[in-house]
């Protein structure tokens, strides 16, 4: 027996305890202040959740609100018929445009009367709201002199500030006269709006098209970056996923227990943390100044974004070699395949959704990747159009996308922002289905052993 | 011959090597796969490794080290003279580089006869208006020296690659004939590929160490150059940030410490963000939330670390700039001034953090085992005393990592400050004036025009290496103390 | 030891401690515990044994309440202390489990000190007004522990740093310093080897003057050493419960005898 002195009869707490009885079915203070305080502590963590759903549901909200209008694009159809007799006297001009834009002018009048509109308007106005059309009108008959006699629609881009107005960016409040637009110009728009002249339609372009001048807003695509994004890619994958499977192996299946190894992983492990600015900084000075690969190429980005990606495909791909049971290893051993039969035969094709799946999230995330572009010349190079083939895709200059979200974001123009919350929409549609294919390849394919 | 073609004909030897050591091994069998020692393919990938494994190691060694042979002995060439005041030899050096890249240029688009491109003695005043009549690009009118250097750097170049040709095909060939005559019945050739094999996989390995070491030497080279042109008290003690590109820096003022101040206080809004709100949100999803309620959420709160840094820094320029500014500015409270601060760009790296905080905190919260909180509900403590009393201290630790490691994504975050956070490098502790950080300025240094051997340019690898170094330091650190943490509990 | 009288009996209806009537417990759509009644007396040992997954320990958890943690686990029935249902809506759970104390399978201190690791339970539950009373506390605790000579010189040293024996103890002793008037015990001893096993015994069987214990083990040497009266489980079934020499001598029912002489388990 040890050699207990103290009784609970002694003992103070025992004693409180015994001179009052306490009732379960009665709660004392001390208990509900405790549930109190419970309850107070499960709110604050509840609020904390809620605090970063909000955010979530704020930064949706931003993005679709305000990218959506770059999907869409005001136009100005005019349809008209030109004549022969018409285009030889224009042709005649001195100023040839004027004369074009004159008949466009005329037609556009005769369009609003027969709808029985009727607002004053000038030459003047008319250039502010679809830009100078006669050059256009002019190009198009010199191309197809065929079309002269018969009716010929016109589709012309509102300027940007109309388009604003259409989309809700400018307001009659927020708009200053300028040789941009003028308030009385709305006017004219509003009538144009009624006849169903000026009409809103999808912008094909926005998602086909390049990008374009610091000046023209309006015709800015993210095609072109799309295809940049695109090559660079194929760099990251075609590189990253077999140096990435090959290191893996390495250190999986036969690294020896050694300090050299262990430098190796602290290493992988490490340069999975270096800031993404470093990664550009290497990429300036190993591919650009020390190579002198060129700057802005799909390649020199795709190789610096493979670097980047490689550790964290090596720490998941390790994690799907890991996740197949030494037992499958010792079958194939077992029927005297050797070591790297078994391995390349057996544990590879196992693991293999497990790695594609952490390669395509490797991917993702080097697709949003942004500023390591940015030093290695993928901003200022503005992508005026799509490179001419396949080869040339790598190492003509190009853009990508979150680099040309960027260059629209840095310029001044509100116009330009609705295009960069555009192309944020875009790139994010390409992450979604990314990832989607990940969560897929996962839920089909993976096996618990 | 251009690299191009050359990789392609020596997969072609390799190919064509495989086909003859397959066929050889066969033949020496008598066309009996049973009698030979491995699978005919082992000694077909015998012989196309030994094509085109040295030859492609030769090829990338000689690419390396080209530039640096070219480069010493056309510096040679270049007397002092020739490089001008308040210039350098690596500027000068530059322009020989362009100067003998649009020659090759003119050359290969027909303006220009190789032989005219070649002569020496050619009128140098010639070339130039002859070079941008060619749509080249020629910075300066060339001088003597720079042609005549310009004209052997373009000479050596292309010896120097005709020979390396020659080099590795003959590699590549000479691979391919040994391969060949090895190849017998006997010959162990799985064992051979398969240690062939083993190599690459390994080199595959270091090509993490390798880019470890590539930064780190770009980081020290050109670090090491900065010094050398400004000093390095003034770069890690100055409380100034002024740079002046005209006047080749000359008059820069280049301190660090507002970068770092800047740095460290956007971090510090975000951590004040991401720290209460990630800890607290991992708290109620491992301790409190339904199973039904965390797989929702849990994804949902994800999805904030799975967007790129550009939406977030648009986020912080275009919505919550404004919307801060609408409370804060003018119109409110007045003591904000512009729509970057300090205050927007941390607010918004707090919500990219929230995630990357509660989703490693809730990795440790789960690491404590159950144990500990039977041990207390049994006796009778209520679920927020086990959390605050036995689980958090528990945790500490790995909570700590998981903080420090946040601390380190938020120093090294570039995209939302470049955007939300303002140009301005100040020392002030109002947080709703414009700051800048290390990261921003790196950007702008190296995406200015300022020519790269330049201090203002040459600063961005100082500031890079000083961003490495304390990222890295964290790093170390968090995962050290993580890794501490869950041995204690395996 | 087991000098516990039999004729006890009859009064032991009115008077037991703990009173279970057709309690019922799932673990989703699996039931765990099928119509358990029993009656557990006041300041004596009840050993509950069992061949292993047959309920004897989520029994014993739904004393305390301590299935509440489980989400998917539910419970029927009722089960009084003291003539008070526990599963009233009017009960707190947190104020049950500071009357039904509970020691675990796998001693499991806090990682704090053993001062800290005793003050643990009274602290939350304000038991102390002030520091030399808690102290008070620590120290009786850990006398009717057994524990108090081997650390009353290092109070504030880790108590995850003392062995097996030491901290199966510590944790009686933190179950003890909230004063309960009930302990469980899930087999507190299956970590422990021969000699702390003896000594957490010996505590036992003092403890059992001034509470009510009620064990789980594995052991039938165990239930015969320390219990008063033992309970038989088997597949959620309560087969058989009688004075602990009436089972190990006198098994009424044909699972119960297989058990004790060993023909499963």
């Amino acid at each position: 027996m040890t050699d207990t002195t103290l009784s609970p009869e002694t003992s103070p707490a025992a004693a409180g305890d015994a001179a009052k009885p306490k009732s379960l079915y009665a709660l004392d203070d001390l208990t509900r202040k405790r549930n109190a305080s419970e309850k107070r502590f499960k709110y604050y963590g509840l609020g904390a959740v809620l605090i970063g759903l909000f955010f979530l549901v704020v930064l949706a909200t931003a993005i679709i609100s305000e990218g959506i209008p770059a999907f869409t694009r005001t136009i100005v159809e005019v349809e008209f018929t030109l004549t022969q007799e018409q285009y030889d006297a224009a042709e005649k001009e001195l100023f040839k445009t004027k004369a074009y834009e004159q008949f466009f002018i005329n037609a556009l009048q005769g369009q609003l009367e027969e709808s029985g509109m009727s607002v004053p308007f000038d030459a003047k106005a008319i250039e502010r709201i679809v830009g100078k059309t006669g050059g256009t009108i002019r190009e198009y008959f010199k191309a197809n002199p065929g079309a002269l006699g018969a009716p010929a629609a016109f589709e012309l881009a509102a300027s940007s500030r109309v388009d604003g107005y259409s989309n809700g960016r400018v307001t009659r409040e927020t708009l200053t006269d300028s040789r941009f637009l003028e308030k009385s110009d709305l006017d004219i728009v509003d009538a144009l709006v009624e006849t169903g002249i000026i009409k809103t339609v999808f912008n094909w372009n926005f998602i086909t098209g390049a990008d374009s001048g610091v000046d023209n807003p309006g015709g800015a695509g993210i095609g072109a970056s799309v295809v940049g994004s695109f090559f660079m890619m194929l760099v990251v994958l075609f590189l990253s996923l077999p140096i990435g499977v090959a290191a893996s192996i390495y250190l999986e299946e036969f690294a020896p227990q050694n300090r050299f190894t262990d430098m190796i992983e602290v290493n992988i492990s490490n340069l999975a943390a270096v800031p993404s600015i470093v990664f550009g900084i290497l990429g300036l000075a190993v591919f650009i100044q020390f190579m002198h690969l060129p700057q802005s190429a799909p390649l020199v980005g795709g190789l610096v974004l493979t670097l980047m990606t490689l550790p964290t495909i090596i720490i998941s791909t390790r994690a799907s070699l890991k996740a197949v049971p030494p037992s499958i290893r010792d079958a194939a051993l077992g029927v005297g395949a050797s070591k790297m039969q078994s391995i390349f035969h057996h544990v590879l094709p196992l693991a293999m959704p497990g790695i594609l799946t952490g390669t395509i999230i490797g991917l993702a995330q080097a697709l949003g990747e942004t500023a390591p572009l940015l030093l290695i010349g993928m901003v200022g190079f503005v992508a005026r159009g799509y490179p001419d083939g396949f080869i040339t895709g790598f190492i003509e200059p190009n853009s990508a996308m979150p680099a040309q979200i960027y260059t629209w974001a840095a310029r001044a123009d509100y116009a330009f922002y609705e295009k960069a919350w555009g192309g944020i929409i875009i790139l994010l549609v390409f992450l979604l289905t990314m990832n989607i294919l990940a969560v897929i390849l996962r839920r089909r394919f993976e096996r618990r052993w | 011959m251009s690299l191009f073609w050359l990789v392609v004909i020596v997969l072609a030897i390799a190919l064509v090597g495989y086909i003859a050591g397959r066929a050889r091994a066969l033949a020496s069998a008598g066309g009996d796969m049973r009698d030979l020692h491995s699978l005919p393919v082992y000694y077909g990938a015998n012989v196309a490794m030994k094509a085109a494994v040295p030859a492609f190691l030769i090829l990338v060694l000689w690419l390396l080290v080209q530039p640096f042979v070219v480069h010493s002995n056309i510096s040679g060439m270049i007397p002092e003279s020739a490089v001008g005041d308040g210039s350098s030899l690596g500027l000068v050096m530059a322009e020989v580089r362009r100067t003998a890249e649009g020659l090759e240029n003119a050359v290969a688009s027909g303006q220009m006869t190789d032989d005219f491109a070649r002569n020496a003695r050619t009128d140098f005043n010639d070339i130039t208006t002859r070079l941008k009549d060619a749509g080249q690009i020629v910075t300066s009118q060339i001088t003597q020296p720079i042609m005549r250097a310009a004209q052997a750097y373009r000479i050596m170049v292309s010896n120097g690659n005709f020979y390396m040709s020659i080099v590795v095909l003959l590699a590549a060939i000479a691979g391919a004939l040994w391969g060949v005559r090895e190849t017998s019945a006997e010959f162990r050739a799985r064992n051979t590929v398969e240690r062939g094999i083993q190599v690459i996989l390994f080199s595959a390995a270091l090509i993490a160490v390798l880019t470890t070491l590539g930064i780190v030497l770009s980081l020290v080279f050109n670090t090491v150059e900065f010094f050398r042109l400004y000093p390095a008290m003034d770069f890690f003690f100055g409380l100034t940030w002024s740079p002046s590109f005209s006047g080749r820096g000359g008059s820069s003022e280049l301190g660090i410490l507002p970068l770092l101040w800047g740095t460290f206080y956007i971090s510090f809004v975000a951590l004040a963000v991401a720290v209460p709100v990630g800890l607290f949100a991992a708290v109620y999803l491992s301790e409190y939330a339904s199973p039904r309620v965390r797989a929702v959420a849990k994804p949902m709160l994800e999805i904030l670390a799975g967007i790129p840094t550009i939406v977030y820094g648009l986020f912080a320029l275009l919505t919550v700039g404004p919307m801060l500014l609408s409370v804060f500015g003018d119109n409110g409270l007045g003591i904000m001034k512009a729509g970057t601060a300090v205050m927007t760009a941390g607010l918004v790296m707090g919500i990219m953090l929230i995630p990357f905080v509660s989703s490693l905190s809730d990795d440790i919260i789960n690491a404590v085992p159950q144990a500990m909180r039977d041990g207390s509900y049994g006796l009778g403590a209520t679920k927020s005393e086990t959390v605050k009393q036995v689980i958090l201290p528990a945790a500490l630790p790995g909570i700590v990592g998981a903080i420090l490691l946040a601390a380190s994504r938020a120093i090294g975050e570039t995209m939302i400050v470049v955007l939300g956070a303002g140009a301005a490098a100040r020392l002030s502790l109002n947080p709703f004036e414009a700051m800048t950080t290390v990261t921003a300025k790196i950007v702008s240094q190296l995406t200015g025009d300022a020519d790269f051997a330049s201090p203002v340019a040459l600063v961005a690898f100082a500031l890079g290496m000083t961003l490495f170094v304390v990222t890295l330091g964290l790093n170390i650190v968090a995962l050290y103390i993580v890794r501490k943490y869950r041995e204690q509990y395996d | 030891m087991n000098e516990m009288p039999n004729l006890e009996q009859a009064s032991a209806m009115t008077s037991s401690k703990i009173s279970a009537k057709k309690v019922q417990v799932y673990y989703g759509d699996k039931q765990a515990i099928i119509d358990v009644d029993i009656e557990i007396q006041p300041r004596s040992v009840t050993a509950f044994i069992g061949p292993s997954g047959c309920g004897k320990s989520t029994f014993l958890r739904t004393i305390n309440r301590m299935n509440d943690t489980i989400d998917i686990c539910r419970v029927e029935g009722s089960i009084k202390i003291d003539g008070e249902d526990i599963y009233d809506a009017k009960v707190d759970p947190v104020q049950l489990r500071a009357k039904v104390g509970m020691v675990f399978q796998k001693p499991n201190p806090f990682p704090k000190s053993i001062y800290d690791n005793v003050a643990y339970g009274p602290r939350i539950h304000g038991m102390a007004r002030n520091k030399s009373q808690l102290d008070d506390i620590v120290a009786s605790s850990l006398q009717k522990a057994g524990l108090w000579e081997e650390v009353k010189n290092r109070l504030d040293e880790p108590g995850t740093g003392m062995s097996g024996g030491q901290q199966q103890r510590l944790c009686i002793a933190r179950a003890i310093a909230v004063s309960p008037e009930v302990i469980l015990m899930d087999e507190p001893c299956s970590a422990l080897d021969p000699i702390a096993t003896a000594k957490v015994e010996e505590l036992i069987d003092e403890l059992r003057e001034n509470y009510t214990i009620v064990i789980v083990t594995h052991s039938m040497q165990q239930a015969a050493r320390v219990s008063q009266r033992t309970a038989f489980f088997h597949l959620g079934v309560l087969v058989e419960e009688g004075s602990t020499q009436d089972i190990f001598t006198n098994p009424k029912d044909k699972r119960t005898q297989d058990y004790i002489t060993g023909r499963f388990g």
